[in-house]
């Protein structure tokens, strides 16, 4: 494992998304579920494009899910994860269905596989905020 | 309404430097517009219609002021590197419905040398916040996760992505302004420095300050033109993205963009001659020749041995350039290479060992944005005048 922790960038906030980080502070992952059709609709936005329908609720799913792919990060210039090479980046598909873009922490790089059951954890921007990063379940 | 037919291509130019600390890159355009227009026996006065990217200023308007140009028709499609693809396909339908008859596709951009980019300043559009948060490092991230995926479900291995880069090498070695123009081995890939599992170094293409332009005109102005132009046979183009978060990695929009082409120019797999093949990374070939149906989904990492994608003999020449795994991808954007490299082909113009025997029908595949989110893809099939 990197002997660095991985940087906790604040987010930009799109004024629509405040519900959503908000959220994240107390440990919730949640995203718009559609009224008419029920899809989850990730990264969020406040509208189904599955159906059309502009009627969607913030609904917290599981933080459960399993590893899509992965990449094992050896060179990179972004600032605060260059110090901490090697790192993971992942998407990560939830039990609700959505796969997102995350680290996978809490775990060596190399032993990361495809499959691999994970859950949310939360890291602390110290901006009212946090990113949702997932570690092996 | 069908494009075949309908457009020729008459000029192109590949800008032969590939580090150049000293013009500007709106200079590099220019030069690029002058020799396409060249090689095909135009001037800038002759055009009317003008395509660009939106990589530099206001879109296509800065550069058409910079040069001058007299417009009917403009057009700054922005699919990443398959842009210029499109913007062939998009110059044909333009020619075919009267809007300009003399097209003028350019691009060029300086990465070695300049800092540039996409969408300085301003407000960030939804995906970047969301995946701009976890440390990812160029493109080659987002294809690695494609990698791993592809991997996973179909077992492509390493030493077949390496393939891909050792058939570009060995086309590189003729040509003269080619970045890396070393023959290389399925070893010295395996050897090279892991950049973002499982793609090394040499699974990714070079970084060159670089342009390119083509010229589409009309069948009026190619039958007036001393030199043998090339027939715009078919186009299609495809956004495949992140689908509310449903993507999978394993497949490219060329899924779409290919049948859209093939069906358009009435040519199937089998009749393609040269295919140029967008190569950003070794992935990005792999996952592209499944999807056009050159092979079997899942098969592209078996399709590559034995030197398939190697010039003259193999069963599909590609890149014979050298790709922009070896040569050029000018402004970390390809697709006009790729164009250029077809033309080439058909005209019998490219260099010595690896020109295709009777290549009269080729197909160039354009990949923009990353296909480990979302991508432009666009295909095109050319074929000799006659064709």
């Amino acid at each position: 494992m990197s002997t660095m922790e991985l940087p906790n960038p604040a987010p930009y906030i799109a004024p629509e998304m405040k519900g959503f980080w908000a959220a994240t502070a107390e440990g919730r992952l949640t995203m718009p579920k559609c009224d008419d059709c029920s899809e989850y609709v990730w990264y969020p936005r406040p509208f189904c494009p599955a159906c059309g329908s502009t009627n969607v609720t913030w609904t917290d799913v599981s933080g459960n899910g399993t590893v899509y792919t992965f990449t094992v990060v050896h060179r990179s210039g972004v600032p605060g994860y260059r110090e901490a090479l090697p790192y993971v980046i992942a998407y990560v598909q939830l039990a609700e269905g959505p796969k997102v873009m995350t680290n996978i922490v809490g775990i060596e790089p190399e032993q990361v596989t495809v499959g691999m059951p994970v859950s949310v954890v939360f890291n602390d921007t110290e901006k009212g905020n946090a990113l949702f990063r997932f570690q092996p379940a | 309404m069908s494009i075949r037919g309908k457009a020729f291509i008459a000029g192109v130019y590949e800008h032969p430097l590939r580090e150049i600390p000293d013009r500007s890159s709106s200079q590099i355009q220019a030069e690029v517009a002058f020799g396409a227009l060249a090689d095909a026996g135009l001037t800038l006065a002759d055009v009317d219609g003008y395509f660009t990217d939106s990589a530099h200023g206001f879109g296509g308007l800065s550069m058409a002021d910079y040069l001058g140009l007299k417009l009917r028709h403009i057009d700054s499609t922005e699919t990443g590197g398959s842009s210029y693809v499109v913007h062939v396909g998009h110059a044909a339908e333009a020619i075919a419905a009267g809007k300009c008859s003399v097209a003028l596709i350019t691009m060029a951009g300086r990465p070695r040398s300049a800092a540039m980019g996409m969408g300085r300043g301003g407000e960030p559009v939804p995906d970047s916040v969301f995946e701009g948060l976890w440390g990812m490092s160029g493109a080659v991230t987002g294809y690695a996760l494609a990698a791993t995926r592809h991997m996973y479900q179909y077992g492509t291995t390493s030493a077949q992505l390496a393939e891909v880069k050792v058939a570009a090498s060995l086309h590189a070695q003729h040509n003269p302004n080619a970045y890396l123009p070393k023959p290389v081995t399925v070893q010295e890939v395996l050897d090279s420095p892991m950049i973002s599992s499982p793609l090394r170094r040499m699974d990714c293409c070079v970084v060159t300050d670089s342009g390119g332009a083509i010229v589409v005109v009309s069948p009026e102005v190619a039958a007036s033109l001393p030199r043998q132009c090339v027939k715009v046979l078919g186009h299609g183009e495809a956004v495949k993205h992140a689908d509310m978060g449903r993507l999978d990695l394993t497949y490219t929009g060329a899924v779409v963009s290919g049948p859209i082409a093939f069906e358009e120019a009435g040519v199937t797999q089998a009749d393609i001659k040269y295919a140029s093949i967008y190569d950003s990374f070794t992935i990005t070939v792999i996952e592209t020749l499944e999807d056009l149906g050159f092979c079997d989904k899942g098969k592209g990492g078996e399709f590559v041995l034995d030197g398939a994608l190697v010039a003259p003999h193999g069963k599909l020449p590609f890149n014979t350039d050298g790709g922009g795994l070896c040569n050029n991808h000018p402004s970390n954007r390809g697709g006009v290479t790729k164009v250029i490299e077809a033309v080439r082909q058909l005209r019998g113009e490219a260099n010595g060992p690896t020109q295709v025997p009777n290549c009269d029908i080729a197909l160039a595949h354009g990949t923009g944005g990353s296909i480990g989110a979302r991508m432009g893809s666009s295909t095109l099939i050319l074929g000799q005048e006659n064709a």
